[in-house]
């Protein structure tokens, strides 16, 4: 078989899955936003009403603006509190690395709803917080501490991503030759200056890949805020859903599930051109 | 001392041990060095024998078990490696990734808080200096394995260490730009005047550009001495054989006569030059002759005697193995010159070995 069909052969599976399951269906979803209805007659007609009324809807974009601030809370968080953990696992842990490893990875293999609703009994009013609270004579009757707000949202996702984003960096971080970090102190840099100038550029990727791992999914989140976020919790992901299983306004649904797609896009395209920008010289350090 | 760059006071390192390890590993084993202020100085050994852990001892990447290191006088047990006045280059070049050649370069004097305009017209002349002006730009991993390791040197270099440690830095090359890279670094190491201790365990290569060689085994330093003294006298059996060919011979002490010493062997009798260390008559002793030492003569010469049991031609020499009455193999180099080597003797032939006396080196068992 010559090249060109050898290739065909490597792509053509992959490339036929990512047309079923992914072009096509963002076709039918563009087509959708532009439909009158769901369902019959009006699903025959074409009108660009949803898009006047998403966009007269400020309610909808306030939403989208507050998963947005959301999901990128979350996945800084998660990254900075993995960070630690991955960097340990990589230079610190020796001997001990495998068991750690099995502590870190363990509870992420229990399934993700029993993990979220863990939370809702640890925030709850008989939970471990409020009843803490209680023995001290900080608050009086049982009540729930955090429970349905914004911050529970975020607590509970990022426990349960922290082991997905300690993974990566902790790659990353493997890879990393110790013999730069002695040169780097052979260079004259102290050990502080060593991990920003040498450990922390080379740990990029993995940084990356953690931060994108936790924010794409996050921000179209609509599990976690139905459980543990209460009313002020809603994100997003929960008024698509509705669109499509309550108010059955399937042309709203795929349009508001576009201009999450697009607001996703253009913040990647934004955060990647800033780390560019931010890694072409830092003269402080 | 004022002139010591480097100074190893009863130098050990054992890794291991520390919380019930099974193995524990002597890495270094007391070692006492002087290297002098511009010195281009040489640990020399097989693999395995501690010069890596000697080198990263001095740059303070390891910290001694016992013992002392002590640059320009200074004690340094207290001095972090990134305080310590000394440069490495790696074996591996260990260059930064994620920077350019140039960003490399810049790397020390950046840390050190040069100021741009400075740092910028440095980089270009330690670039220069090895000799790859239009490289700033680049990453290394654009660079072939001879530009790399210049690069690695140039981001040492920029630093104007008091000390510059090599470790095996052209054992990645090929053999040709291992040479022509030898001749460079020696030019260089004089331009610059800055002391290198270098580590290889390439025989020819410390021969070629040492002024004075360490020779290690097992963690320890078995002699120190300029490139002649350690080949023409080897202290011990081990030097005698990593350094060059050499033929061991057992041997008896005969008699003294004048400032010579005879020596008998199975098989005859060869004159040496009287060692340093007095010998006793009767004592057993060791001839360690180097095989290019030994000329080949007609068997009616006298002297020590055998037969040719095999000639190899090597190109500029012919080899000849020679079987002595006591079973003993010796070998001997002739150059291939003229009449001489070449088809001089054959296989069977009796012929008698002669070595000058200055050449008969007698080792003490
Ligand atoms: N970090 C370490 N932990 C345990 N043992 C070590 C360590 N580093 C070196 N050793 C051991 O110490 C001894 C000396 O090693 P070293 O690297 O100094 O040898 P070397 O002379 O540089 O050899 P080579 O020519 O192969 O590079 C070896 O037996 C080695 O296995
Ligand atoms: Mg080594």
């Amino acid at each position: 078989m010559n090249t060109r069909g050898r290739l065909w052969v490597l792509i053509g599976p992959p490339a036929i899955v990512l047309l079923a399951f992914f072009v096509l269906p963002m076709i039918n979803m563009g087509s959708f936003s532009l439909r009158q209805g769901s369902f019959g007659a009006a699903r025959q007609l074409w009108t660009i009403e949803h898009y006047r009324a998403f966009a007269a809807n400020e309610a909808f974009q306030r939403l989208l603006l507050r998963s947005t601030w959301l999901a990128l809370a979350t996945s800084l968080l998660t990254v900075i509190l993995a960070y630690p953990v991955a960097y340990h696992l990589a230079f610190k842990a020796g001997g001990r690395r495998m068991t750690l490893m099995m502590l870190l990875l363990v509870p992420a293999w229990t399934s993700f709803l029993l993990r979220i609703l863990a939370w809702k009994l640890i925030l709850g009013s008989e939970g471990l917080f409020s009843v803490a609270l209680q023995a001290l004579g900080l608050m009086q009757e049982p009540r729930p501490i955090l429970l349905y707000t914004p911050t529970a949202v975020v607590v509970a996702l990022v426990y349960s991503w922290l082991p997905f984003v300690a993974l990566p960096i902790f790659a990353a971080l493997q890879r990393i030759d110790v013999r730069l970090l002695e040169a780097a102190a052979d260079l004259g840099c102290p050990p502080w200056r060593a991990f920003v100038r040498v450990t922390l550029p080379l740990s990029v990727p993995g940084v990356a890949a953690g931060f994108f791992f936790v924010f794409i999914p996050t921000l179209g989140e609509w599990v976690t805020p139905a459980l543990v976020g209460g009313a002020d919790g809603v994100m997003y992901g929960n008024i698509i859903q509705d669109q499509f299983a309550r108010a059955l306004n399937w042309p709203m649904g795929s349009l508001m599930s576009l201009v999450m797609l697009a607001a996703m896009l253009g913040l990647l395209g934004l955060l990647v051109g800033l780390a560019r920008l931010l890694r072409l010289d830092l003269e402080v350090v | 001392m004022s002139g010591l760059a480097v100074e190893l006071v009863g130098l050990t390192k054992t890794f291991g041990g520390a919380k019930g390890d099974e193995v524990n590993v002597a890495a270094v084993r007391g070692v006492d060095l002087g290297i002098q202020a511009g010195e281009f100085f040489t640990l020399l050994g097989p693999s395995g024998c501690g010069k890596t852990t000697t080198l990263r001892l001095i740059a303070g990447f390891e910290t001694p078990t016992a013992g002392e290191v002590l640059i320009e006088g200074r004690p340094m047990s207290q001095v972090p490696a990134h305080r310590r006045p000394v440069n490495m280059v790696f074996q591996n070049y260990a260059l930064f990734p994620h920077l350019t050649v140039a960003e490399n370069v810049a790397f020390g004097p950046r840390v050190r808080g040069m100021a741009r305009a400075e740092r910028d017209r440095r980089v270009q002349e330690a670039l220069e200096l090895v000799r790859l002006p239009d490289v700033g730009r680049r990453k290394p991993a654009q660079l072939s394995g001879g530009q790399q390791q210049r690069v690695a040197l140039a981001r040492a270099l920029i630093n104007e260490p008091a000390v510059l440690l090599l470790d095996e830095p052209l054992g990645a090359l090929d053999l040709k730009l291992r040479k022509r890279m030898q001749v460079e670094l020696k030019h260089l190491q004089q331009e610059v005047g800055i002391t290198f201790v270098y580590v290889t365990h390439d025989q020819e290569e410390a021969l070629a550009m040492s002024d004075r060689i360490a020779v290690m085994n097992d963690g320890m330093v078995l002699q120190v001495g300029t490139p002649v003294e350690v080949y023409e006298r080897p202290a011990t059996r081990f030097v005698a054989d990593f350094i060059g060919e050499t033929n061991f011979l057992p041997a008896q002490v005969a008699l003294r006569e004048g400032d010579g010493l005879w020596l008998t062997l199975e098989g005859g009798r060869l004159l040496a030059r009287q060692p340093a260390e007095a010998l006793q008559q009767g004592q057993a002793v060791t001839l360690a002759l180097r095989p290019e030492k030994i000329d080949l003569a007609p068997s009616n010469a006298g002297g020590l005697g055998g037969v040719v049991q095999e000639v190899v031609y090597i190109g500029t020499d012919t080899r000849f193995v020679v079987r002595l009455a006591s079973g003993a193999q010796v070998v001997a180099r002739l150059q291939n010159i003229g009449e001489r080597g070449l088809g001089e003797f054959g296989v069977g032939d009796a012929v008698t070995l002669l070595c000058a006396p200055a050449d008969v080196h007698v080792l003490n068992n």
